[in-house]
């Protein structure tokens, strides 16, 4: 596949008259309609792979967004000596700060860790007459990047004054794991169905230039540029692709929509929240145009070379 | 101005079509070009036009040096060189003018000088009246003369003419000689390529003879001098 118009060649698509934008817009459109099956065929396989393409998107944006959450609330205990005064145990504080990694320590004396105790057990419980001395001072630590956790801790351990720490490595290793193999997924999905929409409108395309092989001896044969001769299937590629990616773009607006109200409706699936549409609605504008962009130009391109061979 | 020096040409076959070709064609000229099928007439046609590199030799064509031309500058080449061919190769879905228009639209003209030009040009080949027709409602010779027009609208300095008279009846093919003689005393060089040897015979012109890829004689006594050899 070539890829690319040479230099000189956008030049004079830059520098060209008004007359001639016209005419090539015109062919462009004119062979969309003189294989209106096939365009139809082309556009709808877009359509259908950039709603799969988006889908995905969206719902790896949602993960991502989830587990960033989830990370916020993981968050690791560490116990300081019991013979610590308040303003001994505080001390600690500052050193769990300067570890890397870590994003915030919030201390929580034994007289509140107390209260929270009782608060969460209910009123009138067994603990009621339980004294402060029976509990540690101790930090709350937050993380910046949780996959280092076991290295966080770690090292935290290592300071004086710290005697027991309790994490949950397995819960926030899970996190990562399942937003990789999401992001893998995701990536190789796309992959393929902006290949599956690329062989579409490349065919598409080669249809149009097949029809038209006189036309473009003649136009070989009077001096016409590959770049002129190339001009109005781009055109057409482009205006596939880019028709494909807004009908994709508004039935993906639509369907996520409806499909979020639809999850936010049910108890049971309290557990997910979604970013609402609106928040990403421009970089999903940008994702579609960029995707009917290139399986448009690129489809075109691939399939116009070897008619050039002349 | 077409030269060739010592050209020679072999298909990826093996088929040898051209065995050492010299010949030059000055500005201005009116040259036929005649042989038998299978002679390397076509060979010299593809190698003038650019669709095909000579295996050894020089060809110039109009200052190109085609032996060595850049891919991208072949298009340019390919503007100086008016091509006409046997089977007029008129786009069908497009009228008389919109055929000629095509030309000058492809090669970036604009909108002005195609209005301007083109009326011209059907006038020079006398289809002025009938430039909203499309190819299909015209006589074979009337579709030639759009051919010629198409071939000179962007004002070549070269016309070839591929066996331009081969689907014409005698009549017809006299009247696009005529034509093309006009058009070379207007300033163009014409070659012609033909194998219809009473129309040459009709003109007073230089005849360069091919056969089995050689030049077998060229001058102004046509056809005969080839035969008797």
């Amino acid at each position: 596949m070539k890829a690319a118009l040479s230099a000189t060649e956008w030049m004079g698509i830059i520098s060209m008259k008004n007359s001639n934008f016209g005419y090539l817009m015109g062919e462009g459109i004119r062979s969309i309609f003189q294989h209106g099956f096939m365009s139809f065929a082309a556009v709808c396989v877009t359509v259908a792979c950039l709603l799969i393409i988006g889908s995905f998107s969206l719902i790896l944006y949602n993960v991502n967004i989830m587990v960033s959450d989830m990370e916020k609330e993981n968050e690791i205990m560490v116990y300081i000596d019991e013979s610590y005064d308040e303003a001994e145990a505080k001390s600690v504080g500052s050193r769990i700060n300067m570890i890397e990694n870590v994003e915030k320590a919030t201390f929580i004396t034994k007289e509140s860790a107390l209260q929270n105790f009782i608060a969460n057990q209910g009123e009138g419980s067994a603990f009621e007459g339980l004294s402060a001395s029976t509990f540690r001072h101790r930090f709350v630590v937050t993380l910046q990047d949780n996959s280092m956790m076991h290295d966080t801790v770690e090292r935290i351990r290592q300071i004086t004054g710290v005697v027991n720490i309790s994490a949950n490595n397995e819960l926030a290793e899970g996190f990562t794991t399942i937003q990789n193999v999401l992001r893998i997924a995701t990536i190789a999905i796309i992959a393929l169905l902006l290949v599956v929409s690329l062989l579409i409108i490349s065919n598409t395309v080669k249809l149009a230039m097949y029809d038209r092989r006189d036309e473009i001896a003649i136009m070989k044969m009077v001096g016409a540029t590959n770049g002129f001769i190339r001009l109005p299937f781009i055109v057409q590629g482009f205006l596939l692709g880019i028709t494909g990616a807004a009908a994709a773009f508004f039935i993906e607006w639509g369907l996520y929509d409806a499909l979020t109200r639809k999850i936010a409706s049910m108890d049971s699936m309290q557990l997910f929240s979604f970013v609402p549409f609106m928040n990403v609605l421009w970089p999903m504008v940008a994702v579609f145009a960029a995707a009917g962009l290139f399986v448009g130009v690129f489809g075109s391109l691939s399939s116009i070379r070897k008619f050039l061979e002349v | 101005m077409i030269e060739f020096k010592n050209v020679e040409k072999t298909y990826d076959t093996g088929t040898k079509a051209l065995k050492g070709v010299s010949m030059r064609i000055d500005d201005g000229e009116f040259v036929f070009l005649v042989g038998p099928s299978g002679s390397g007439k076509s060979t010299i046609i593809k190698l003038i036009s650019g669709e095909l590199h000579p295996t050894a030799g020089f060809v110039e064509v109009n200052g190109y040096h085609l032996e060595k031309i850049k891919k991208s500058a072949i298009p340019h080449m390919r503007r100086t060189v008016g091509v006409v061919f046997q089977d007029f190769r008129l786009i069908e879905n497009k009228t008389v003018y919109e055929n000629v228009a095509f030309a000058m639209r492809v090669i970036g003209a604009r909108n002005r000088e195609i209005r301007k030009r083109v009326p011209y040009v059907l006038e020079l080949v006398g289809l002025e009246s009938k430039a909203r027709r499309h190819p299909s409602e015209l006589s074979g010779g009337e579709q030639q003369r759009v051919a010629i027009a198409r071939a000179i609208v962007n004002n070549p300095s070269m016309i070839i003419a591929d066996e331009p008279t081969g689907n014409l009846d005698p009549a017809r093919s006299f009247e696009i000689m005529l034509l093309l003689e006009e058009i070379n005393n207007l300033g163009t060089t014409v070659l012609v390529v033909t194998h219809e040897k009473e129309l040459v015979e009709r003109f007073t012109k230089r005849v360069v003879a091919i056969d089995e890829g050689r030049v077998v004689s060229d001058g102004m006594d046509g056809y005969y001098q080839y035969e008797e050899q």
